[in-house]
């Protein structure tokens, strides 16, 4: 099996696998007064700091959740409200017309249910906030943002946003910045304090961790309302009871996947140079989304994103599983149908190519075999996918 | 063989997959979406365009074991199904929407898809016998004659029929729902789909009203040429229709009155008795002959719908269409149906020796 798809999610590093299993066999509420609390409580607060340590944030930032939606949901709406709370002219949202659906449909939500006015930050060609896109979006209105959302780097094209330019300017106007960098943890250095921004999503799954569990940054001074209420754990910010060997597992996975990022940022970064090589060999006409590969600076080491003139997206997909090479058409949408990406859309892309597009994403367990079988059998499944597109053209311009 | 299996989320099409499995195919499962904004089309569980008739397709095809795709048709279907089911009514005729899917859609877009993705048949969970004998298919009514779909199977040409597989043919409906239960596929008991898949409520007069709006006209009686009512569109009526005709007087004799033809130009319905409502000739167009076309006058059963509406006849193949004499008249036949000619065969199954699309009746 060739798994090309660790931006879906990447397999858990073997410490983080010992260290749930360890902890799995213990009992103990981290909120109990006993021992056994006790004894749970510790590894929470010792995996609170190593997360703190690995992304140059405080212990008391760190917000365990269930995972990257949650942090978003969380982040979006909670800042929302308690910055309508303290000024209720604080309406407007401005929110990066590329992120993820944790991002953007809890943004829609908010402007069909809590009154919240949106202004989609455009992108340029390669995927990426412009400063001064955001500057002019401020500037139309300073005083009646109540948040800004823009993703450090971006899950279908890789594309790395300029997070610290995009924090200052926020900061020159006192509006929160929150930044959704679940891909971004573990694959390029993320330091929270120094980015500037206020709130910062990450995930265990897409790090090596364990599914469900990930965590908020979230800068003390950004007031923040909770999602879910109850027992006040997490600052009250998080209520429910915490998944110890979740966390504890997941903690360990932050450390290990950010004391290696440049090993394998350097390794897995080659390897993706190998891969774009081999898919321009083999399909010259390919196009590659996102950031030129002259700017290694400017993306995720591990993702590869291209377009097939003349295929269908679930052609290609579909022709490549059954060659045993899993990859993606980008997200996934509930009914399974693929629609044409946002992201590539929002880049200036035509429906078609949009449609027509693969993502390739590298992660810790890729080898140069995973990419000599896709250089094996891309040629004929494009030309396989091709025909089916044609065929599907003809047959249906006969009719119209 | 390499096999495309379309899979609607029914326990008839998961059986269908399951067989072919079986049979030592190479089968991959496809859930066509035919709706633009799923789960919109009909809720519950009696179509084939939700979003949980997609999940349950999967859930199937994860327990043959086989890869899944879900694939968009909503283009294709609106266009080619939908909108030609609207255009027909609006026209004065009756078309079977289903009979267009299979022609159009499962064997023609997703025939094509399939067979350039490297696909040598595709699958599905239809109640008809398919054999091919001599490079000539054979399509035979089902061994379970209540389920029989020959009739809407009817109108694909023999080369889709070449790359088509119905692994339910010889099979009844309570067996296949053992042989799900057997297999451990969850849609076991689910309920048989009806009607009409993108018409979620039944109510195809409100459909084809939101669809063409009021197109006013009168109700004629069809021998005196009184005008005996106002109607909102020709749409609203097909023939041989009793009920909804909103006249109030009874006719002279006290006789029910029928809808006996539509005229879409003037927006006429003519409405008469029963005793004019009766068939004997039909002259029928655009015909599909699985082998050989009709050689002279052919005594067959003639069927007009899908279910019902056969009565003996002679066929006979005439330039660009068909001339069918009826041994005993036939209630509600109109044109845009679909007349199926069948040879009885009570052995193997009645053998389908033709269709084509009714032009006129008399």
């Amino acid at each position: 099996m060739t798994y090309l798809d660790h931006a879906a999610t990447t397999p858990m590093l073997p410490d983080a696998v010992t260290a749930m299993s360890e902890a799995l066999s213990t009992v103990g509420n981290a909120s109990s007064l006993h021992s056994s609390g006790r004894r749970a409580r510790r590894v929470v607060e010792e995996a609170r700091e190593a997360v703190a340590e690995a992304l140059g944030a405080r212990p008391s930032e760190v917000i365990f959740t269930a995972g990257g939606t949650e942090s978003d949901n969380l982040a979006v709406k909670g800042i929302y409200w308690a910055r309508t709370k303290a000024d209720p002219a604080r309406r407007r949202v401005l929110a990066g017309a590329v992120e993820h659906h944790a991002v953007l449909d809890a943004v829609s939500w908010l402007a069909s249910h809590a009154d919240a006015e949106v202004t989609w930050l455009e992108v340029d060609a390669t995927g990426r906030v412009l400063p001064e896109t955001l500057r002019a979006a401020i500037e139309s209105g300073p005083g009646d943002v109540a948040l800004a959302t823009v993703m450090w780097a971006n899950n279908e094209v890789g594309t790395i946003n300029p997070l610290p330019e995009l924090a200052a300017i926020c900061a020159e106007y006192d509006i929160p910045l929150h930044t959704d960098a679940v891909q971004a943890v573990g694959a390029v250095e993320v330091d929270f304090g120094a980015s500037g921004a206020s709130a910062l999503t990450l995930t265990g799954h897409k790090l090596g961790g364990p599914y469900g569990v990930g965590a908020l940054l979230l800068d003390r001074d950004t007031p923040c309302e909770p999602l879910l209420h109850g027992g006040g754990q997490e600052r009250e910010v998080r209520s429910g009871t915490l998944d110890v060997p979740a966390i504890h597992a997941f903690a360990t996975a932050v450390r290990s996947s950010v004391r290696n990022r440049q090993a394998t940022f350097d390794d897995i970064g080659k390897l993706r140079d190998d891969l774009v090589a081999a898919v321009l060999h083999e399909v010259p006409d390919a196009i590659l989304n996102g950031v030129p590969a002259d700017d290694p600076a400017g993306r995720l080491p591990g993702i590869a994103h291209f377009t097939f003139p003349g295929c269908a997206g679930d052609s290609l997909l579909m022709l490549l599983d059954a060659k045993g090479i899993e990859c993606s058409t980008g997200s996934a949408c509930t009914a399974g149908v693929a629609e044409p990406s946002h992201v590539l859309l929002a880049m200036g892309a035509d429906a078609a190519s949009a449609r027509g597009s693969l993502r390739f994403s590298l992660g810790h367990t890729s080898t140069r075999d995973d990419v000599d079988a896709l250089a094996r059998e891309l040629r004929g499944v494009v030309d396989r996918a091709r025909q089916a597109g044609l065929a599907g053209m003809r047959k249906h311009k006969q009719e119209v | 063989m390499r096999v495309l299996a379309a899979m609607s989320g029914g326990v008839d099409s998961a059986v269908a997959a399951a067989r072919a499995v079986e049979a030592g195919h190479d089968v991959v499962g496809v859930h066509l979406a035919l709706s633009a904004k799923p789960g919109t089309l009909r809720t519950g569980s009696r179509g084939c365009c939700t979003i949980e008739d997609a999940h349950d397709a999967r859930r199937a095809a994860d327990i043959l074991g086989i890869p899944f795709y879900v694939w968009d048709f909503a283009e294709r279907f609106t266009e080619e199904v939908v909108e030609t089911f609207v255009g027909e009514y609006a026209a004065g005729r009756t078309p079977n929407p289903c009979v267009t899917c299979n022609e159009k859609i499962k064997f023609e877009a997703l025939l094509d898809k399939a067979m350039a993705l490297g696909f040598d048949a595709v699958c599905t969970g239809h109640y008809a016998r398919l054999s091919v004998v001599d490079d000539v298919p054979q399509l035979r009514r089902s061994a379970d004659e209540g389920k029989d779909q020959s009739y809407v199977l009817a109108s694909l040409t023999p080369e889709q029929l070449r790359h088509a597989m119905f692994p339910l043919g010889g099979s009844r409906k309570p067996d296949v729902r053992a042989e799900a239960a057997e297999r451990g596929l969850s849609v076991a008991q689910k309920p048989d789909s009806h009607d009409i898949c993108f018409i979620p409520d039944g109510d195809t007069r409100k459909f084809l009203e939101s669809r063409l709006g009021e197109r006013p006209g009168d109700l004629v009686d069809a021998e005196t040429g009184a005008v005996l009512g106002r109607h909102t569109g020709v749409h609203g009526f097909t023939i041989g229709q009793r009920k909804g005709l909103g006249i109030d007087a009874p006719a002279p004799d006290g006789r029910p009155r029928y809808v006996l033809a539509l005229e879409p130009v003037s927006g006429t319905v003519k409405v008469g008795s029963s005793r004019d409502l009766g068939v004997e000739r039909i002259e029928a167009d655009r015909p599909v002959w699985p082998g050989a076309p009709l050689e002279g006058p052919t005594e067959c059963v003639v069927q007009v719908r899908a279910h019902g509406g056969t009565a003996p006849a002679v066929a006979e193949a005439v330039e660009g269409g068909v001339s069918i004499r009826l041994r005993e008249p036939l209630h509600g036949v109109a044109p845009g149906q679909v007349a199926v000619l069948y040879r009885t065969d009570a052995a193997a199954g009645d053998l389908v020796l033709g269709s084509a699309k009714i032009a006129s009746t008399a």
